[in-house]
């Protein structure tokens, strides 16, 4: 499963980039041309209007696989098939996606290339923010024209939703839930009339078929702007998972760390693994509510704890170990990430850490240098 | 004879008409109803016990509901039972059905349980319960249970095979289904003969495509590894044979798939007679039970069950637009549970599903379809309602009913054994029973009355008198209702053995426990009731529950009942380090999240908090003693208990912000465990008394310290420190404050004996300047001196340590002092002398 660091722009480091390009972050439809051509070239089934692949090929294109001719896709998002269907599925059916997850379930790299393989265009994006205005969504002015030539289609500014409209395209609203409740009802009539009026000409922009729309928003995240359940129920939601096993988090994790790391130029230090595996089962435990061995319920503290965290643990302890330890990530660098993931809330998450570390970790075996270590910055 | 000339096409020379169904498969039933419909046998023959068929007329009864079940059932032996249930949509009920319905005799032609029960009995010595009820299946997938099991082949597990022979066994639907390229037997089964209508087809047609496909499969594999399956289907070749002479080729059999290559073949009928003689044999009764569909599901243990028995319901009742039916039902329950869903949603669902569909290559929208629609239309992504829909919709709540006239089920004729040998007679009148645990009959009836109110059969009533009479007493008051008959027929349906149902409630009952302390009882109820392998469900979901409850005095108040069962366990030699283990972990709980719980109370909230604190008490100190002899050292509680237990009351006791009261009582508990030195108390209770702390607060101090009940007065009466503190806050106390500490201070001391309360009295008056030479002029009141009284007290020590078993060492006094204050003081004592 692809996780990034940050829930809006960096999962595509992510990516496997085929053939570096000269942008720092090529968008996917450039990245993966070659497999998307030739899936493209070998689909045979039928698309819906404006589709640049079939829903087929499209799901091929996320979850990978091998072409007739031998090309290989390679998968881009490594999760559950269900996921991956429905989500094309409901574009299909001309319905809204929304994709929820908590902050590194890889939502806007699955919306980025979802669109790529759609529409052959991820670039119709709209991000959202506390700021964003209605006119990010429907449409702007040039005042200059409009000063000098008054109100017409040139002096219009269309917004990205607004050009996918007119073209039949994908467009993506990132962080929909940051969006101010004012502005985010906009959509409501995009989606459910699929126009958009343009009273100051008396004029509306219809969508024509193949327009679509996909919006990522966080879950997890309080005092957002919750969606109305009117702008709800015009989308399909798909909420898209932590990582199933262990093993893949682990895997994650080593390697985010391992690129940050680089990129950060931090010493490196050797053999993290164990450590590594520590923090991740710790957060799997603590967030899954039961332990590893699934004997044993916990209570889940108020934070997130999603891999993203873990690797931000991860290497503030590699920073603490080289700078200021003997070089080897040991349980101490990272007791204090981790207590600061974990107790977000200083009453109820701290009696819930301790609580774990008394009933789950003291009795575990090869545990007892992490349970001091934790007991320590605890106390 | 028009029907069979329409049907005759179908098979090459005639013969029977078999129709291979998938047990429990809408789809097959369908098939069934169609092809009765068009070949109008003279006989339906279905695979099933042969006992059975006197009570096939029952089925036709108005108040006969599915899904029920044949129970059969060794009459010596209750608990050696087997179970074929059949749902509405089973074909062998459609096809009983029908026959009632046209007036055309229905027959079983499976072997009959008179010799499967036998075959368990010849396997392992243990009675098979229902527990182990479809283990054969289980082993090797539940499709095979709907292919070839069924009705009847293994489904009625008398005889579970060993592991090693269920591995090997071939599971024929998984088989095809690779053969399909589908991965998962069930979803290629539906594609290709569930979700298919029977529509203007031919109707025998789908029977004859799967007997082929099946005549394939035995060709290769055999008998695939079901080896008795070869005596079954030759005694159903001569049951066939028998009614073929009788009514000529209009006879119908309605049997799993996988016989139905075996009952086509030509064998010699003194070969199957030779395969069918000596077999072993058990006298059995079988009878109708109630099923629910939540026993039908998989789910439930029940190896031949079905993962969605209201899913296959719907698919099998609803008379067309299946996908947009089952919708409309889901929003229905959505919106009965408050959540907005409307017409909009349930066409996108729809829409959403039929494409999903037509994604994955299917002819029609399955279950996994729907469900993914459901998720992301109606359920906005989450898990929470859709796990409400699966259980609700898709398993469904359907419980079914039989008929009055239905026969005994075996419970009531295991009970009749117990009664019998216990020689506890049901009667009427109503009597009071006096039961010795020590002696083994006297523990018997004990275990039955408790097992019978855990099934809810209320025939005895504890009595409290043994509260005080020590543990290994009980005292029961007797009352043999008709009204309990019916009770016990209901308790059928847990089981066919008293120990069986009761476990199998027990469980339930844990499962669905809305709280901590529900769970709690229920264990102890299960450790008077002996039912151990009840034991380890209960005792999940308790850790469970204590993990998830966050409020301590749940779980203050689910600890001393625990402790309690521990205690009874010791008594009637049960097996209790399961339970020390999860009570550890309670006690873990409640160190940790006590001190939080503290701060901020008010008084009633602070008083209800001392009373667990002293429950915590109480339960720590039995807790951290070893348990008896014998018991593994891994499953001793942790020696270390007390010391953290400790460490929570020193932390309490220095706390500002915990309520004075729980300050006080922790100071107490500190200082009669010999953990706080007297200097110490005498400090910390200077602080409080002192001129800077609110008198309110200082009284409330002064109540947890030496009040309620717990010998504080004799504390006073010898400590004359703490009672000069006491003696100087009081009397500094301002006139307006002190109106307000009166109704506290009263309670506290009017709890004392009258005779501590007198010496209190005496002592005040004398003043604190002539308490210092009371002792010289030997004024001090009989029996009590401002010092111990070093000689005296040890007098007593000898005969003390006798009576406690103990050899010696300081703790022996300090535990004895708590122990003597401690309400328990009986029991305690009882339990360490039995």
């Amino acid at each position: 499963m692809s996780v990034s660091v940050e829930p809006t722009t960096v999962e595509a480091a992510e990516a496997v980039v085929e053939e570096p390009a000269e942008a720092l972050r090529p968008h996917a439809e450039d990245a993966f041309a070659g497999e998307l051509a030739a899936l493209a070239a070998q689909d045979d089934r039928p698309r819906p209007a404006r589709w640049k692949l079939s829903p087929w090929a499209v799901a091929t294109y996320l979850l990978g696989g091998t072409l007739p001719d031998g090309t290989v896709i390679t998968p881009k998002y490594v999760g559950p098939r269900r996921i991956v269907e429905v989500a094309v599925t409901t574009l299909a059916t001309d319905r809204a996606l929304l994709l929820l997850g908590v902050p590194g379930t890889a939502k806007t790299w699955v919306s980025e290339h979802l669109a790529a393989a759609v529409s052959g265009d991820s670039t119709l994006l709209v991000q959202g923010t506390a700021g964003t205005p209605e006119e990010a969504i429907r449409y702007g002015w040039n005042y200059a024209q409009l000063l000098a030539h008054g109100p017409s289609r040139d002096a219009l500014v269309p917004s990205p939703v607004m050009r996918a409209m007119a073209e039949g395209m994908t467009a993506r609203v990132e962080e929909l839930t940051r969006i101010p409740a004012d502005v985010q009802d906009t959509l409501i009539t995009i989606l459910s009339e699929k126009t958009l009026p343009i009273p100051e000409l008396g004029q509306e922009v219809q969508a024509v078929r193949g327009f679509n729309l996909i919006a990522t928003a966080n879950d997890r995240d309080r005092g957002v702007n919750d969606l109305s359940s009117a702008l709800r129920r015009r989308f399909n939601t798909v909420v898209l998972p932590l990582p199933e096993s262990a093993d893949a988090e682990v895997d994650i994790v080593s390697r985010r760390v391992d690129q940050i790391g680089r990129s950060l130029d931090l010493p490196s230090v050797p053999d993290g693994v164990d450590e590594i595996r520590r923090v991740v089962t710790v957060f799997r435990e603590l967030r899954d509510g039961v332990t590893a061995d699934g004997r044993t319920k916990l209570k889940s503290p108020s934070g997130t704890l999603s891999t993203a965290e873990a690797i931000s643990v991860v290497t503030n302890g590699l920073a603490l170990a080289a700078h200021f330890g003997d070089g080897v990530l040991r349980a101490g660098d990272v007791a204090a990430g981790i207590l600061g993931a974990v107790v977000r809330d200083p009453a109820a998450d701290r009696v819930i850490w301790q609580e774990y570390l008394e009933t789950v970790v003291r009795e575990r075996d090869g545990w007892t240098d992490f349970y001091r270590a934790c007991r320590e910055v605890s106390a | 004879m028009t029907g069979v000339e329409g049907g005759a096409g179908r098979v090459a020379g005639g013969g029977p008409l078999l129709l291979g169904v998938r047990h429990h498969g809408p789809g097959s039933a369908r098939a069934v109803r169609a092809a009765l419909e068009a070949a109008r046998p003279r006989i339906v023959l279905i695979e099933g016990p042969p006992e059975a068929d006197s009570l096939i007329p029952l089925a036709a009864e108005e108040d006969m509901r599915p899904p029920v079940a044949l129970l059969a059932h060794a009459v010596d032996e209750p608990g050696r039972s087997a179970f074929w249930p059949l749902a509405e949509f089973s074909p062998e009920w459609v096809a009983i059905r029908w026959a009632l319905r046209h007036e055309v005799p229905a027959r079983f032609i499976d072997l009959p349980a008179t010799h499967t029960l036998a075959w368990g009995r010849d396997g392992r010595d243990e009675p098979v319960g229902e527990e182990t009820d479809g283990t054969p299946d289980a082993g090797s997938g539940g499709a095979d249970g709907h292919a070839s099991a069924p009705l009847s082949p293994s489904a009625p597990s008398p005889a579970p095979p060993p592991a090693s022979e269920a591995d090997v066994r071939v599971d024929p639907l998984a088989v095809l289904a690779d053969a399909a390229g589908y991965d998962d037997p069930e979803r290629w089964w539906e594609d290709v003969v569930e979700h298919r209508g029977t529509g203007e087809r031919d109707a025998f047609a789908p029977f004859v495509v799967l007997e082929e496909a099946m005549g394939a499969l035995r060709e290769v594999y055999g008998t695939g590894g079901h080896e008795r399956d070869l005596v079954r289907e030759a005694y159903m070749r001569l049951q066939v044979r028998a009614a073929q002479r009788e009514f000529g080729d209009a006879v119908a059999v309605v049997c799993g798939a996988w016989h139905v290559p075996a009952l086509r073949e030509k064998t010699t009928v003194a070969a199957d007679r030779a395969l069918v003689k000596g077999l072993p044999k058990v006298k059995a009764d079988m009878t109708w039970v109630p099923w629910t569909n939540r026993r039908l599901a998989r789910v439930s243990g029940y190896g031949a069950g079905i993962d969605s028995p209201g899913w296959y319901g719907h698919l099998f009742s609803a008379p067309d637009r299946p996908v947009e039916r089952w919708m409309t039902k889901v929003a229905g329950l959505l919106r009965d549970e408050d959540r907005i869903v409307s017409s909009a949603h349930v066409i996108e669902a729809v829409r959403l599903a039929e494409t999903l569909a037509v994604m994955r290559g299917r002819p029609l929208p399955g279950l996994g379809e729907t469900t993914d629609a459901v998720r992301a239309v109606m359920c906005e992504g989450s898990d929470v309602p859709l796990a409400l829909v699966h259980d609700r919709l898709v398993v469904g709540d359907v419980l079914g009913e039989v008929p009055q006239a239905a026969p005994a089920v075996p419970l009531q004729r295991d009970l009749d054994r117990i009664q019998r040998r216990l020689r506890l007679r049901p009667e009427a009148l109503e009597r009071e029973l006096e039961l010795d645990l020590r002696k083994e009959t006297d523990a018997g009836r004990s275990t039955l009355l408790h097992r019978l109110r855990l099934l809810g059969v209320a025939w005895g009533e504890a009595v409290a008198s043994w509260g005080s009479t020590g543990t290994f007493r009980e005292t029961w008051r007797l009352r043999w209702e008709p009204e309990l008959s019916v009770r016990i027929a209901e308790a059928g349906v847990w089981g066919t053995t008293v120990l069986g149902a009761a476990t199998a409630k027990a469980e339930a009952d844990a499962v669905s426990a809305q709280g901590l302390a529900e769970v709690t009882a229920l264990a102890e109820r299960c450790l008077l009731a002996e039912l151990p392998d009840a034991l380890p469900v209960v005792m999940r979901v308790l850790a469970d529950r204590a993990a998830l409850d966050a409020d301590v005095g749940h779980l203050a108040q689910a600890l001393p009942a625990l402790v309690r069962s521990l205690r009874y366990g010791d008594v009637r030699g049960t097996d209790t380090g399961a339970l020390a283990e999860v009570a550890a972990g309670l006690a873990e709980r409640i160190f940790v999240g006590l001190p939080p719980a503290c701060v901020g109370l008010d008084a009633d909230a602070a008083e209800e908090m001392r009373r667990h604190v002293d429950a915590v008490q109480g339960a720590v100190a039995l807790l951290a003693e070893a348990p008896p002899a014998g018991d593994p050292a891994a499953d001793r509680p942790d020696p270390d208990l007390r010391g953290r237990w400790h460490s929570v009351l020193r932390l309490l006791s220095v706390r500002d912000t915990v309520s004075g009261i729980l300050r006080g009582r922790a100071v107490r508990l500190l200082l009669d465990e010999g953990e706080l030195a007297q200097d110490e108390a005498a400090r910390l209770m200077g602080l409080v008394l002192s001129p800077g702390t609110p008198p309110a607060e200082g009284a409330a101090w002064i109540e947890g310290f030496v009040g309620g009940g717990s010998g504080g007065g004799m504390l006073l009466v010898h400590d004359e420190r703490l009672l000069g503190l006491v003696d100087a806050w009081l009397t500094g106390v301002p006139a307006e404050a002190f109106t307000d500490v009166l109704p506290l201070l009263r309670r506290t001391f009017s709890a004392y004996e009258p005779g501590v309360r007198r010496t209190l009295g005496e002592l005040v008056r004398r003043g604190p300047g002539e308490r210092a030479s009371a002792t010289a002029a030997g004024s001090a009141p009989p029996g009590f001196a401002p010092d111990l009284d070093m000689e005296r007290a040890d007098a007593v020590v000898p005969v003390v340590r006798l009576l406690l078993g103990l050899d010696g060492g300081s703790r022996g006094h300090v535990e004895n002092t708590d122990d003597d204050t401690d309400d328990d003081r009986d029991d305690k004592n009882l339990a360490g002398v039995a």
